[in-house]
């Protein structure tokens, strides 16, 4: 029974991580940026649904699109008032535009989570679930709006990848995360690609915000764990590799849920640490990266 | 290194000095303690700036040296009952274990890579001083029996004392060839190898001084707080702070990062009446100075006289 138990939660949780760490990883695919404002984002999109369900008065649907909507535009944001310029700097030397861009979009991240206390205290919200009710799944009491959230997240990824590997744009995406330069040569600008990639991480981000938000809660001391939980799934998996943060998305959701069940949820957090600093030491590209 | 002590820089840094050392005659306890507090973060941002400004490794956890310092010499005071200059001095030591066991992964990854490992063992030492409460007082924080001494101008003086002479130490690092072979194994590994120079050896001693550095300041910290808790001394916020200030008074200039250190708390405590938005505010004017002078303070001003 609590194996099963261990087995459901463990997946919705898995699926969020993983919904949550694919936008990431697209990111530094394409671009090599690490937008280490990612949990903030995440944050603003839930703390957006929530405000349009209870200031504003919307049903729980146009909630959810505020919330998505609001991270897609924050996410475009981070891209042209902090990332490109840094990018397109003579004052930086090229070798540490990574250090200023880790830097800039810590500091974005902060102000975004700033701004969220400012407007809408510190404490906890939890955005009104879509679907309400428990189903019983062979004996272990399940809230409906746990299935629906792996459902979501299973369903966007489908799509993502769909996008990724059969239509024109995610070709274009692809192939510039491969090779940029042949991308431009054969006529694409990168920036536009760019844009393509920072709008798709917005609107999984949001997703991945927004059910978070139904699942758990979030406030704005969420940001950090959240950033930092985004930025080990996608080291363990390999930088810039989908597939790998999806992998990783699942073993450290369930290393986490089992740690939670059998040991104590005090201590959730750290075999998931423990396993990604084994993992840099005996592997660094992480499980399926490329160097 | 003799040209050094009749340039400008150095005149101007001895009269800042000599300055600061007069401040407790004339002003308030209120603005000493808080001046002293940002001694302490110059030093650490100024031991972040050794490593990330010459031996390019990017250091996402100065907080994992500082805490380990702090929280080791906090322990042996309060559970131990040893005096508080052996503590502090084991403080040391054990912050420059924890540089050498940062170290490690750092002479095999690089970039992104390192950076992360620096930011899980911060996470992990946070975790470990949240579950065994009952030696490091968990997340409510250990209290120090011991303090530096009960007089504001006192402690003001050891402040400026300690990082004025650590900063003799970690220019005067900086500027010999040891900086020089640093900055350049940080900017091109291979090559500085094939000059004939050992890399290992050199990243290592910046890693070693470094934490030394790092976890002699923890210390001292919290013997002044008579308190280490974690959103003092580990969490990664007060990373953050510490590398923002680096970024912002000029990295690779080792004086720059105390300055940085010194106009954010300063900064930070002149918009207390803006409430909560002072964090928003500073933060702000650190990303657009990253943004328009990426060189930070100290960095513009000496490119400036450079050119002229």
């Amino acid at each position: 029974m609590l194996a099963l138990q261990i087995l459901i939660d463990g997946f919705a949780i898995s699926a969020l991580y993983a919904l949550g760490a694919t936008g990431f990883t697209l990111i530094f695919g394409v671009s090599g940026v690490l937008n280490l404002s990612h949990g903030a984002i995440m944050v603003a999109a839930a703390v957006a649904a929530w405000a349009a369900a209870s200031v504003f008065q919307l049903d729980s649907y146009s909630g959810a699109l505020v919330g998505v909507a609001v991270a897609a535009l924050l996410s475009l944001a981070t891209y042209f008032t902090v990332v490109q310029p840094i990018q397109r700097s003579n004052k930086i030397p090229n070798e540490e535009k990574e250090i200023f861009v880790l830097t800039a979009t810590l500091l974005w991240g902060i102000m975004i989570q700033e701004a969220i206390a400012y407007f809408f205290t510190n404490n906890a919200k939890t955005v009104l679930p879509i679907i309400e009710g428990v189903v019983n799944i062979v004996g272990v009491r399940t809230p409906k709006n746990e299935l629906f959230t792996a459902a979501v997240c299973c369903l966007v990824i489908g799509l993502l990848w769909v996008l990724v590997n059969r239509t024109r744009t995610g070709k274009v995406v692809l192939a510039a995360s491969m090779n940029p330069r042949g991308v431009t040569i054969l006529g694409f600008e990168l920036t536009n690609v760019y844009i393509v990639v920072w709008a798709i991480y917005g609107v999984l981000a949001g997703i991945a915000g927004v059910l978070l938000g139904m699942f758990l809660g979030v406030s704005s001391y969420s940001v950090g764990p959240l950033t930092a939980s985004a930025f080990s799934i996608v080291v363990l998996g390999g930088l810039g590799s989908v597939s790998g943060s999806l992998i990783a998305a699942f073993v450290v959701g369930y290393l986490e849920t089992f740690t939670a069940y059998m040991i104590s949820p005090a201590y959730r957090s750290i075999p998931a640490l423990l396993l990604l600093v084994i993992v840099m030491y005996i592997r660094p590209q992480g499980l399926l990266g490329r160097r | 290194m003799t040209s050094f002590f009749k340039s400008r820089l150095f005149a101007v840094a001895l009269i800042l000095v000599i300055l600061a050392a007069t401040l407790p005659w004339y002003v308030s306890g209120y603005i000493l303690g808080l001046l002293t507090v940002a001694y302490y973060f110059g030093v650490f941002a100024m031991s972040w700036d050794l490593l990330f400004g010459f031996a390019g490794e990017v250091n996402f956890g100065p907080t994992f040296l500082i805490g380990t310092g702090a929280y080791t010499a906090g322990i042996l005071n309060n559970h131990f009952g040893m005096p508080m200059y052996p503590s502090i001095a084991f403080g040391a030591v054990a912050a420059v274990i924890a540089g050498f066991v940062l170290a490690l992964p750092a002479l095999r990854v690089r970039g992104p890579y390192f950076g992360l490992t620096t930011l899980v063992a911060v996470l992990i030492l946070q975790s470990f001083i949240v579950v065994f409460a009952d030696l490091t007082g968990g997340e409510i924080g250990l209290t120090i029996p011991d303090v530096l001494s009960i007089d504001a101008g006192v402690n003001y003086w050891i402040a400026l004392g300690f990082m004025v002479v650590s900063a003799a130490i970690l220019f005067g690092l900086s500027q010999s060839p040891v900086g020089l072979v640093l900055q350049a194994s940080g900017q091109d590994p291979v090559q500085a190898g094939a000059l004939g120079f050992n890399i290992v050896k050199h990243k290592l001693a910046a890693f070693i001084v470094s934490a030394f550095f790092s976890g002699l300041s923890g210390a001292l910290l919290v013997f002044y707080f008579g308190t280490a808790s974690v959103g003092t001394v580990v969490d990664i916020a007060v990373g953050v702070q510490v590398i923002v200030a680096a970024v912002l008074g000029g990295r690779r200039t080792v004086l720059g990062a105390a300055l940085g250190a010194i106009f954010l708390i300063v900064a930070g405590e002149f918009l207390r009446p803006t409430g909560e938005l002072a964090t928003f505010i500073v933060s702000a004017v650190a990303l657009l100075v990253i943004l328009f002078f990426p060189n930070g303070f100290l960095g513009s001003v000496l490119s400036r006289e450079a050119r002229s």
